[in-house]
């Protein structure tokens, strides 16, 4: 509970002139930049609110709370292991971070399993755990300005992949009345819609691997631009039945053996599945109500690269990490750690170390980055949603979560990659990195509540 | 072998969109004007066109069990792979 400071945010260089913001100030656009910056109570001077995350929750490869992934994290674990389902034999890919022994009906009912693809058992886990934690009851007037906004790439993978089978595989005629409602890459947000009663806006967004940031994205503009009092957020994906590793091996960019980010030695990624939920909310109505505060969201920035459908670009990467630290009013050396994409592949990795070296100038060499997707695999739509729980643990906890499986120096990404053991350090600014498959970009920044 | 051969040279060709006289054996795939994504998609089309597997992953191509380095090389080494099918 750190509501007492309200401390004012940087403008960047450029724009820092000696003069103080006072009647003399004549230039509008000046005097509307410095403004940007100024905290007063939870609201910025210009009337945007600031946001909260007062709630977290989360289901994974390394745990199916946020305790157990992030004493997971702590340890430097590997979630990532032999896939189990129907037909994994058939697959050239055989590992990755799966949920392991998930039973639906230790959670759920037999009426509600039949709504619920994984993706949304997955979602409302996670959601439990951080509307619990947030304290919050969405009664009245709460629930009339509250709302959901996640991110996932594929829905209901698994509903489709076994009706496909029984229609094609079976030639049966006939599928259960509730499939279309339990693919719909929506039902997990509206489920916790209902589950919550948020009357508020309510949407999915699927943006390949930055879908959680996206969303995450639009549910902190949505507080603070005071369209909504409180978002949940984050993302769910559930693509590890033999439909979706299928379509990945297709591309040639899984490794078969371990995901090892930014290591000469790595050779692709590794999937996962699981969920990430947060509860972003108004900052004065989490002080008023005395919630504590896990960390501030306090940026956002997303672009496209507008250059080819699979390759990533540097450029677009970091015009993304550019605009979240120009939206947050941080300075780059205000930056302490950066939860990378980091997703293994030879592309990503050289593109992502040359974004940020070119974005960070000198500090580059004293920030640190990492990648937990070496740990929980690659969550795909559900990805930046989970990440940012190592994002929340280095400013709370003043741990920075490892890159497992580094095993050796790969000169074009020549970082501090925080290798195979994590770190204590304290850090006071954030970012949470997303570029997805067709180019887009989505970069978050916290800052330590 | 030379219907290997040429079946392997029909496909690069239409991937590279090039008269199938223009390719040689020593050219590279670079050489050819395939980059990294036309080369997924040749291999999966060999792959389909003789049943056979090729170990190729597209983060380190030139580590691959599967030898890439020109057409010639790809030629020889989806021979190897037919004929271990048999």
């Amino acid at each position: 509970m750190n509501a007492k400071k309200a401390k004012p945010g940087k403008l960047p260089k450029p724009e820092r002139k000696t003069e103080k913001v006072t009647g003399k100030v004549k230039n509008a656009t000046k005097m509307a930049r410095a403004m940007l910056g100024r905290v007063i109570m939870g609201r910025h001077a210009n009337g945007m609110r600031r946001v909260a995350i007062t709630g977290m929750g989360t289901v994974n490869a390394l745990g199916r709370d946020v305790p157990a992934t992030m004493e997971a994290m702590r340890e430097g674990r590997c979630g990532i292991g032999p896939l189990e389902f129907r037909d994994v034999e058939r697959l050239a890919i055989r590992i990755g971070g799966q949920v392991r022994d998930w039973d639906a009906e230790q959670y759920f009912n037999r009426q509600q399993i039949v709504l619920y693809d994984k993706f949304t058992q997955f979602t409302l886990l996670a959601a439990r755990e951080a509307v619990e934690q947030s304290g919050l009851v969405f009664e009245g007037e709460l629930g009339l300005r509250s709302g959901v906004v996640l991110g996932t790439a594929a829905g209901g993978m698994n509903t489709w992949d076994e009706n496909y089978r029984t229609v094609y595989e079976e030639g049966k005629n006939r599928v259960h009345p509730f499939v279309v409602p339990r693919l719909m890459n929506n039902a997990a947000a509206s489920h916790l819609s209902l589950e919550y009663g948020l009357m508020g806006p309510s949407f999915t967004v699927a943006t390949a691997c930055a879908s959680s940031n996206h969303a995450m994205g639009m549910a902190f503009n949505m507080v603070r631009s005071g369209a909504a009092s409180v978002m949940l957020t984050g993302g769910s994906e559930a693509m590890l039945c033999f439909g979706g590793v299928k379509a990945w091996e297709g591309l040639r960019v899984m490794s078969k053996d371990a995901c090892r980010p930014f290591s000469a030695t790595r050779n692709g990624m590794v999937q996962g599945e699981g969920a990430g939920v947060f509860v972003f909310e108004d900052w004065e109505h989490a002080v008023a109500r005395g919630a504590d505060i896990l960390a501030e969201v306090v940026g956002f920035s997303m672009c496209a690269d507008a250059q080819d459908i699979v390759m990533p670009s540097a450029i677009g990467a970091e015009r993304a990490i550019t605009g979240a630290m120009l939206d947050a009013h941080l300075r780059p050396e205000e930056i302490g750690y950066i939860n990378a994409h980091g997703t293994g592949t030879a592309a990503n990795d050289k593109t992502e170390c040359a974004a940020v070296a070119h974005a960070f100038g000198h500090h580059a060499d004293r920030l640190m980055i990492s990648s937990t997707k070496s740990m929980h695999g690659h969550l795909i739509g559900g990805t930046g949603a989970v990440e940012l729980l190592a994002c929340i643990m280095a400013l709370r906890e003043g741990v920075i979560a490892p890159t497992i499986g580094y095993e050796e120096p790969d000169p074009e990404c020549a970082l501090d990659v925080v290798p195979n053991e994590a770190r204590e350090a304290k850090v006071g600014a954030v970012l949470s990195n997303a570029f997805a498959f067709g180019g887009l970009n989505a970069v978050i920044a916290l800052r330590k509540a | 072998m030379t219907e290997i051969r040429d079946r392997i040279v029909q496909i690069i060709a239409e991937q590279a969109m090039l008269d199938p006289a223009e390719l040689k054996p020593e050219m590279s795939p670079q050489d050819i004007g395939i980059d990294s994504m036309g080369l997924v998609e040749s291999i999966f089309a060999i792959e389909e066109e003789f049943d056979i597997s090729i170990p190729f992953n597209a983060n380190d191509p030139e580590n691959s069990d599967f030898d890439i380095s020109s057409l010639g090389a790809i030629i020889s080494a989806v021979e190897k792979l037919v004929a271990a099918k048999v």
